[in-house]
């Protein structure tokens, strides 16, 4: 197929740049022109990767994602902007990439990446960018590249860290070699909870759109067999060996998972990474509720399982700083005969807190449902939300 | 002293901090130390019957000590024993 691509003079002024390059040349450029490759998430990771690859000239980028563009997006999520807060996230990164460069290919499904629908999509692509935002989403891409024979460019952050590789079970490890299990549920804060620092992710992403381009040319040493940890409070790069696992259940010697599975089961979470912020009908409190009960004066301990930090930004009158890493420490605390109502910034981490409480015999405790974020808008509009 | 490196998801466990510098013989030794220090870290690194969780990844320097031995890995002076955990952000 390379033999039947050839550059116009109009993409030969635009990648000069890359055709001054020896490793590059014509016949590199070609390369990226003939290649596919899938993005999924066109959030954080996915803004750097897909901005770069079209800035390369890749031929055909399909971009995958069902989310919409909100304003916290925008503190990372640099495809996106103001303008577009509301659209969807496929047609908003769709029409950056075409006016960066107009000559290639965007394909858009506006949809989740699920067991359901994963092999249709990923069959077009020769690679898969993974630029999700959650472990079920990534398990399955791992999955879906370990059956079909496609190199999975992974990359992941939290907070100032992040991870880098490329696997590609062919030839080296793949993702459940290193991670054959997912964490505990709430073991590993998300973004929307733990918070990230915003050129993070713009600085992996552009590491992977640089694997990945690495990949097509077929020039340098990549990250297969390798793992890339970035500490961007250190400045820090570090790499680590990686092996395939001859017990791998998916591309060890005896595989014994050889179609995709339910992967948010596997997990025991969803597969995006929006708080949640219900316990349960049973477990949940209604901020209006809440409200009504202080208006009455009646005796309820309000404790806050957020960190010092997130205090300053709001905060409710009466409340009790133990913050969830802390709370086991300081259940003796808590006086169970007392109605508790728990909070945090939107419920997830106070959904935990609420588990901790219940399996240490406490029955007279509550969750606010959606968080302080929730009382915001509920009930003190004056408070902000973030 | 080998220093054992500390991620992000964890700190919260070991007072904040990122590095410690521990006196051990092995991987399981020094592993032992540090939530010794740091109980609340115990849970997240090991099952109930004292496995290290799948999740948790051990490099001495820059090997897998799955690929050596395990947690009776031996380690030096001068080793570092990196944790690394699996993160999801994107």
């Amino acid at each position: 197929m390379l033999n039947t691509i050839s550059l116009s003079r109009y993409e030969i002024l635009r990648y000069s740049r890359h055709l001054l390059i020896p490793e590059v040349g014509l016949e590199g450029q070609r390369k990226i022109k003939a290649a596919s490759v899938l993005v999924i998430g066109t959030g954080g990771l996915g803004s750097p990767v897909a901005l770069y690859l079209a800035a390369a000239g890749v031929g055909r980028i399909g971009l995958v994602d069902y989310d919409v563009v909100d304003e916290s997006n925008l503190q990372r999520q640099v495809i996106h902007g103001t303008q577009r807060i509301g659209d969807l996230k496929v047609d908003s990164a769709k029409a950056r990439l075409e006016d960066l460069n107009p000559e290639i290919q965007i394909d858009t499904y506006n949809e989740p990446f699920t067991s359901e629908n994963a092999m249709r999509i990923a069959e077009e692509y020769d690679i898969l960018i993974d630029g999700t935002d959650n472990f079920p989403t990534r398990y399955l891409i791992n999955d879906v590249c370990v059956l079909t024979g496609k190199p999975n460019v992974y990359g992941s952050i939290y907070r100032f860290e992040g991870q880098v590789s490329v696997f590609d079970a062919r030839s080296g490890p793949c993702y459940r070699c290193l991670f054959p299990e997912p964490p505990p549920p709430g073991m590993v804060p998300s973004c929307a909870e733990g918070g990230v620092l915003g050129v993070l992710p713009g600085t992996v992403g552009t590491l992977q759109a640089t694997e990945a381009l690495k990949l097509i040319l077929g020039i340098g040493t990549s990250l297969k067999g390798k793992l890339m940890l970035y500490d961007a409070l250190d400045m820090s790069f570090t790499f680590v060996n990686l092996k395939k696992n001859p017990n791998c259940k998916i591309c060890g010697e005896h595989p014994e998972i050889t179609h995709l599975i339910d992967y948010e089961a596997f997990c025991g979470v969803p597969g995006h990474d929006h708080d949640e912020g219900s316990a349960g009908k049973d477990w949940d409190i209604e901020p209006l509720a809440l409200a009504e009960m202080l208006k009455q004066n009646r005796p309820v301990h309000l404790i806050d399982v957020r960190e010092p930090h997130e205090v300053e930004i709001s905060s409710i009158p009466g409340e009790k700083l133990i913050p969830l890493g802390q709370l086991a420490s300081h259940l003796s605390e808590l006086d169970s005969a007392e109605d508790i109502v728990l909070f945090c910034k939107t419920g997830t981490r106070s959904t935990r807190a609420l588990e901790l409480l219940v399996s240490a015999g406490f029955r007279k405790v509550k969750n606010l449902r959606g968080g302080i974020n929730a009382w915001a808008q509920e009930v003190n509009p004056d408070l902000p939300i973030y | 002293m080998s220093l054992l490196r500390i991620p992000t998801p964890l700190r919260p466990y070991a007072n904040g901090q990122k590095e410690i510098n521990v006196q051990a013989r092995t991987v399981g030794e020094a592993l032992f130390v540090l939530t010794d220090c740091y109980s609340g870290l115990r849970p997240h690194l090991f099952t109930p019957d004292g496995q290290l969780r799948a999740f948790i990844n051990l490099f001495l320097n820059d090997e897998d000590i799955r690929q050596l031995q395990g947690l009776d890995t031996p380690i030096k002076e001068s080793d570092q024993l990196i944790l690394i955990p699996s993160i999801a952000g994107g």
